[in-house]
């Protein structure tokens, strides 16, 4: 192996970046965040109306694309980098604002701090994220770039030191990558927590004529979007990962597996391999190294279980995504029956940082065991909603309280639910737990990949666990007993109670077969499905016994337990909207001017609590339902 | 290579060899594992039915013995409170889903459900875990056999032999969770099919799923 060669391909390749992006100095730049998370708050209509105030105005500035910074609650957002000042972050962007910005802005000199976000650089004027309760917890590591690079062009990449780590690996050799990797002690965070070295290092020794690498980006997770979230604004990062894998164990092929509901993320994967194909940095003697490695990706249908290796690795073969029995391990017969390793998205981002910094500088971050960061897409009853990145070992107080910024609208924290439908809700009291796989665990919920919900006093958490009951139910590939049948019976109890057609001895049987499942089942997506159940049966425990004895909702929120009112000392009598929101006239005026809802009539839509004025507030919800009549009784 | 090897189960010596899997072990030196899913010649077990569960000494949860590979100086119990209720819910929820009317199915006394009940005292009605009640179509296009789903455990025994054996590739699984579902390619009745009415599947199947008429 030559390393000269080596280390000067690599130094041009950086060089000519550099140059490229030079080009971008000293000139105002707006970047805005177009990942699916910003599209979908219309970041690409944002971009447009950047694009023509500035050809309406004849100013000079370029327009590019960003992936997303995690501040999904902020979009769309842009950055507005201009010489001469701190490059400054806006959000809650929209046609009004862009202008204002454009003309105050780009063409006068006022930076229109009241609509600043953020600055990206430290400066006398604005605060950076640093400088916020969110920045001092957040350690960003493998989301560094996302939102701050262009990810369609690898001259961004390659300038901030992309693919260094590809060609110091390729210097280093396969054993010490192997060393490195092992002794960082690096975990999968595709749910499970696997070492990545072990799985590697089986890989590696495996007897095969060809090895393959597979990236697993099925990401099938309700609520989970940090895969697509990196694999939108970084992706050569997660090439780079690939590759350094790919060398280490000796495989000539990887793939891809991604879902189809990602394509903006395809587009972008199939766009970044072109690129390193042709820039030498993937297919034949990557860098000159002799090394040859081809990258391809793999559309799935998408099923949740299909994020199974065993599953995903039969969907690529063109059949059925089912589990199989394990043993034997993919990394010994995985794909095509040959070596396989399968590493999600996320852990193959942190081996470019390994091996740039070295395992020592990964364990100093985290805790012992569980090294590095921790990344949620953090959603539900949160200020700020997005995608974190925290170092392990930091408790779900500060995630959700200092990163989050609490629970809006004054309303009281109830439980956090950690792992989408493998994962478990956790209440207040285990709110000082240190985020880690370990610790959750522990507790009853898993890391899971990564989804995080955060609810409110509003919501019910028996709901809660039927909403992932249904998910699972449906997701079940049907090859196994207890999974099949066992969640369908658990989703039916649990629709019994929230319906007040409960029994207490159903309890018994929830976490009987539970427990049953959790043993019985042939794959994780079976032995996982319970937690969501045994976690509020173990925390909620009187919420199941309000919906079964008394026939309540304590959070107001199963359909058939609760009635809605109209507090006479509350309503103001002369305004009719309820009347009018109700889509089955279920709502009348009483001889006296009060008005009153016909339950017979009312199909609890929700629409007259909504449609009455905060002035008012005249609309209530009371569960059991018959409190109703006594409440006009009381009248 | 396989080499003799001695294993225990449930305390009894047994000479076998090693590459073997436990399930056929047991069975062969006449003791009793429950399984429906069980294909001796299949190197990759199924492993879908969850019957077969064993405990073995080291091992802290039971396994399915289907999937077991045998190794030198294994102790096996094959009865263990935890296994008895693992094959027990196992047992329970697949008949929760079975159309049991016994007399008037043709695999009546032939039937591995039934056999299973017999052997473990289990009840072929649950007490604790309610009936699903569903409705399936008969497929009785065959001259000489039919397919009644209602009846089926989704054991794959069928497919198997449908792929592996008569090479017709006509049967197969369709939808997810409690929706799956044995049927042929496009839904079809199995005349319109590939399937070549060999009739090996109905040999295959271990309850009366698919089975003879008269
Ligand atoms: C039902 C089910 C769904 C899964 N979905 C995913 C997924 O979407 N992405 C992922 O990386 N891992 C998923 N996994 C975990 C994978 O089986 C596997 O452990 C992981 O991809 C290994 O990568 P890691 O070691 O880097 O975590 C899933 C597991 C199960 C049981
Ligand atoms: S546990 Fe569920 S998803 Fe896994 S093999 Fe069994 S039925 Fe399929
Ligand atoms: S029809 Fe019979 S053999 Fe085929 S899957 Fe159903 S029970 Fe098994
Ligand atoms: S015989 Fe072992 S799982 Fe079916």
């Amino acid at each position: 192996m030559n390393s000269t060669a080596i280390e000067n391909n690599y130094n041009k390749l950086k060089a000519r970046a550099e140059k490229n992006l030079g080009s971008l100095e000293n000139k105002t730049v707006i970047w805005v965040g177009t990942a699916t998370c910003g599209r979908a708050a219309g970041a690409v209509e944002i971009k447009k109306f950047f694009e023509e105030e500035l050809q309406n105005n004849d100013l000079e500035a370029q327009v590019l694309e960003t992936g997303c910074m995690g501040h999904c609650y902020a979009d769309p957002m842009a950055i507005i980098s201009k010489p001469g000042f701190p490059p400054l972050c806006y959000g809650y962007l929209d046609e009004g604002l862009v202008k204002r910005l454009v003309q105050d802005f780009i063409k006068g000199d006022d930076p229109c701090y009241e609509y600043a976000l953020v600055a990206l650089e430290p400066n006398d004027i604005f605060p950076t994220f640093e400088d916020f309760p969110r920045g001092l917890h957040e350690e960003k590591i493998i989301l560094e770039h996302c939102g701050f690079i262009d990810p369609e062009q690898i001259d961004h990449y390659l300038a901030t030191d992309g693919y260094a780590a590809l060609a110091r690996a390729l210097m280093m050799g396969p054993d010490k990558i192997m060393e490195e990797i092992n002794n960082s002690n690096l975990r999968g965070r595709g749910g499970a927590g696997f070492p990545a070295g072990l799985k590697w290092e089986a890989t590696k020794k495996a007897e095969g004529d060809i090895k393959y690498v597979i990236c697993n980006a099925d990401e099938g997770d309700p609520g989970a979007f940090m895969d697509r979230s990196i694999l939108e604004s970084d992706p050569h990062l997660v090439l780079e990962g690939m590759i350094i894998c790919a060398y280490a164990v000796g495989a000539s092929k990887g793939y891809f597996y991604i879902r189809s509901e990602y394509p903006q993320a395809i587009k972008q994967l199939k766009r970044s391999i072109k690129q390193a194909n042709e820039m030498g940095l993937l297919g034949k003697s990557i860098l000159g190294s002799g090394f040859d490695f081809d990258l391809e990706v793999f559309v799935g249908a998408g099923a949740f279980v299909c994020g199974e290796g065993s599953a995903l690795i039969n969907s690529m073969e063109g059949k059925m995504g089912m589990p199989e029995h394990k043993p034997p391990r993919l990394a010994v017969q995985g794909f095509r029956n040959r070596p396989t390793a399968l590493n999600n998205v996320k852990t193959l981002c942190y081996v470019p940082y390994i091996i740039s910094k070295g395992a020592d500088w990964f364990n100093s971050i985290g805790t012992p065991g569980n090294p590095g960061t921790a990344v949620f897409a953090l959603a539900g009853k949160v200020a700020n909603a997005g995608i974190v990145e925290v170092p392990m070992g930091t408790t779900l107080r500060h995630l959700i309280f200092e990163v989050g910024e609490g629970i809006p609208r004054d309303k009281a924290f109830k439980a956090v639910q950690i792992g989408g439908p493998s994962g478990g809700c956790l209440p207040e009291s285990a709110l000082d737990i240190p985020i880690d796989f370990d610790s959750l665990q522990e507790a009853g919920a898993i890391m899971g990949s990564g989804g995080m919900v955060v609810l409110d006093e509003d919501d019910c958490m028996v709901r809660i666990a039927r909403f992932f009951l249904t998910f699972t139910q449906q997701e079940s590939c049907g090859k196994c007993t207890f999974c099949r049948l066992g969640t369908k019976h658990m989703l039916d109890i649990l629709t019994a109670i929230t319906r007040g057609e409960g029994e207490m001895e159903s309890l018994e049987l929830l976490s009987e077969l539970s427990e049953d499942i959790k043993v019985g089942s042939l794959c994780n997506l079976g032995k996982t499905a319970p937690n969501p159940i045994l976690t509020t049966l173990r925390y909620f425990y009187d919420e199941y016994k309000a919906h079964i004895e008394e026939k309540r909702c304590p959070a107001l929120m199963c359909p058939e337990l609760i009635a809605y009112f109209i507090a006479p000392q509350k309503c103001s009598k002369l305004c009719n909207v309820c009347v009018g929101s109700c889509p089955v006239e279920a709502i009348y005026n009483r001889d006296d001017g009060l008005k009153a809802i016909d339950q017979e009539k009312c199909v609890k839509c929700d629409n007259c609590l909504k449609a009455c004025p905060t002035d008012y507030n005249a609309v209530i919800k009371v569960s059991p339902p018959h409190l109703v009549k006594e409440m006009e009784e009381a009248m | 290579m396989s080499e003799k090897i001695t294993i225990t189960i449930d305390g009894k010596e047994i000479t076998t060899d090693t590459e073997k899997k436990l399930l056929w072990v047991a069975l062969d030196n006449d003791i009793y594992i429950p399984n429906l899913c069980a294909i001796r010649e299949e190197e990759r077990p199924y492993a879908g039915c969850r019957l077969c569960f064993v405990e073995i000494e080291g091992l802290e949860e039971p396994v399915t013995s289907c999937t077991q590979p045998v190794t030198e100086g294994m102790v096996v119990k094959t009865r263990t409170p935890q296994v008895d209720r693992l094959v027990k819910t196992s047992f329970e929820l697949l008949l929760s889903d079975h159309r049991l009317q016994c007399n008037k199915c043709p695999k009546n006394k032939a039937c591995e459900l039934q056999k299973i009940a017999r052997e473990r005292k289990l009840k072929l009605k649950s007490k604790r875990i309610k009936h699903l009640e569903r409705t399936f179509q008969i497929d009785d296009s065959p001259e000489s056999f039919a397919l009644d789903p209602s009846r089926c455990v989704l054991c794959n025994r069928c497919v198997w032999v449908d792929r592996n054996v008569a090479k017709a590739g006509c049967l197969g699984f369709s939808y997810r969770g409690i929706n799956r579902i044995i049927t042929t390619f496009n839904n079809v009745e199995l005349t319109k099919s590939a399937c070549t009415q060999c009739t090996l599947c109905v040999e295959a199947c271990p309850v009366g799923a698919l089975y003879f008429k008269e």
